[in-house]
């Protein structure tokens, strides 16, 4: 027990700096892929046909692909086409855009729960398409859909470890390089484990907050 | 008197179902129309085409003299100048009583804030709610919601007032306080077509009443002719069901 310790102390600073690569993804695609999923969300609910058309389309191309052959085609296929990106920023990029799927799907299902009486009183008071959402709709739907967009926080912070397949060193990745190095699997593996529980148990008590919070039906 | 609201000749189809067949109507300023008939006929279609909720395929409607085309930005002109009171209210649920009355004003005709919590502090008042301005529509009665519903109404000062079976959804025991509302505001000059089954109601305040039946108007004249002289034999059958249910 007192090796183990002794051990984490040897090794927890290279580790931190791999939660810090990994907190950086996981908030950096958060980010991006709330942005496209709402405007895929948007698309879908525009009752413009081609706009919902090209919406559902895209949605379901990129929930057709894996996440690991999204970054291998952000990190090395687009540089054929004058687009290069950091490794990191391939991997933001890579699981905001992968992401932005079921963020929409989310985003969506929310802004259609609500009772189309809102949307008929909105219109009868002279509201415009935007002004509804943003006054009338959107505030209603956050309720709806801040569980499951908990739920989605977890699952980004642990697939931010996929971002190692294109060479970020967040936490899994640190991990492996210093067990690789020094064969210490059981000690090294067991702080990356500890570490990740460290940051996803608080989000898992938060939705839990949200969920009781705004009753799940 | 020149018409507020008048269609003429309006056709309106759900695919194939042919719901309004050749709807010809005035209603004149400060008049109060009540329009009446059978489930189905076509009263919701109707007022839902008068402020553009849904779109008419011929004839003509118009509003103050603006032609009413939900495929064009005046449509939003015309929505401000007629207001609607929906059967189940359809308040802002996440809004106070006052941020309900208010936010027509503040957000699509852009008035002062203060100017319009003065304004909707006393609609409130008039639709004897004064105390509840801080309450969600959830804390309050169906009778309640339905005046806060009256009250943001009139906050957009309309020209024209639609209400869609505004007392059907209400307990027995809230429907008069809500009539009652209704009346003030017609007595104070408000042109107002009314979709009701409130026979009583509409002989004592309508100026007017069309029965509709299946899409077109097939009997209309003064409340009292209409409502208790009816001359056509489907008008009367429907008069006879709604004053005497089994
Ligand atoms: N959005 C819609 N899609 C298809 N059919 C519709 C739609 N809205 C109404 N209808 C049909 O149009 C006809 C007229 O409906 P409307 O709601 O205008 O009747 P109403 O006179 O208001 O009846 P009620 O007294 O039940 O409210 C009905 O047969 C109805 O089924
Ligand atoms: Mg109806």
């Amino acid at each position: 027990m007192s090796q183990f310790f002794s051990d984490s102390i040897e090794f927890l600073p290279i580790l931190l700096q791999g939660v810090r690569l990994t907190i950086i993804v996981t908030v950096g695609s958060l980010i991006l892929s709330t942005v496209i999923g709402l405007v895929w969300a948007f698309m879908r609910v525009s009752g413009i046909r081609a706009l919902s058309g090209t919406a559902v389309v895209i949605v379901n191309l990129i929930r057709g692909i894996p996440i690991i052959v999204q970054l291998f085609y952000i990190y090395f296929v687009l540089p054929d086409f004058g687009i290069a990106l950091s490794a990191l920023q391939a991997a933001i990029v890579g699981l905001g855009v992968a992401y932005s799927a079921y963020q929409a799907e989310n985003f969506r299902a929310g802004i259609e729960a609500i009772d189309h009486g809102q949307v008929e009183a909105a219109q009868s008071i002279g509201m415009g398409w935007w002004l509804m959402m943003r006054r009338v709709i959107l505030p209603q739907a956050v309720r709806i859909v801040l569980p499951p967009y908990g739920n989605t926080m977890i699952m980004m912070l642990k697939d931010s470890s996929q971002a190692s397949i294109i060479t970020v060193a967040e936490l899994a990745l640190q991990g492996k390089l210093i067990a690789s190095s020094t064969f210490k699997n059981t000690e090294v593996f067991t702080l990356v484990a500890l570490l990740y529980l460290t940051m996803s148990i608080p989000l898992i008590l938060l939705v839990g907050a949200l969920e009781r919070r705004f009753g799940r039906k | 008197m020149t018409a507020m609201i008048e269609l003429t000749d309006v056709h309106k189809s759900f695919g194939d179902h042919h719901v309004i067949r050749g709807f010809s109507a005035s209603v004149a300023r400060g008049e109060v129309v009540c329009l009446i008939g059978a489930s189905g006929s076509g009263k919701s279609t109707i007022l839902r085409c008068i402020n553009g909720l849904e779109s008419y395929e011929r004839g003509c409607i118009t509003v103050d003299g603006v032609t009413v085309d939900c495929t064009d930005r005046s449509i939003v002109t015309v929505r401000t100048h007629v207001s609607m009171v929906f059967q189940r209210f359809n308040l802002f649920p996440h809004r106070t009583a006052l941020e309900n009355v208010i936010e027509g004003p503040i957000y699509v005709k852009g008035e002062s804030r203060a100017e319009a919590i003065d304004r909707g502090r006393a609609l409130l008042a008039r639709v004897g709610l004064a105390d509840k301005e801080g309450a969600h529509p959830a804390q309050l009665s169906g009778g309640q919601q339905q005046r806060v519903a009256i009250a943001r109404a009139l906050a957009m000062q309309p020209r024209a007032i639609l209400f869609d079976e505004p007392t059907s959804a209400l307990d027995p025991e809230m429907v008069g306080e809500v009539l009652e509302v209704m009346r003030s505001v017609a007595e104070e000059g408000m042109t107002m077509l009314i979709v009701t089954h409130e026979m009583a109601f509409a002989r004592e305040v309508a100026d007017r009443v069309l029965f509709l039946d299946q899409g077109v108007i097939l009997e209309q004249g003064p409340a009292r002719s209409v409502l208790t002289a009816p001359t056509n034999p489907r008008t009367q059958d429907f008069l006879r069901r709604v004053l005497h249910p089994m």
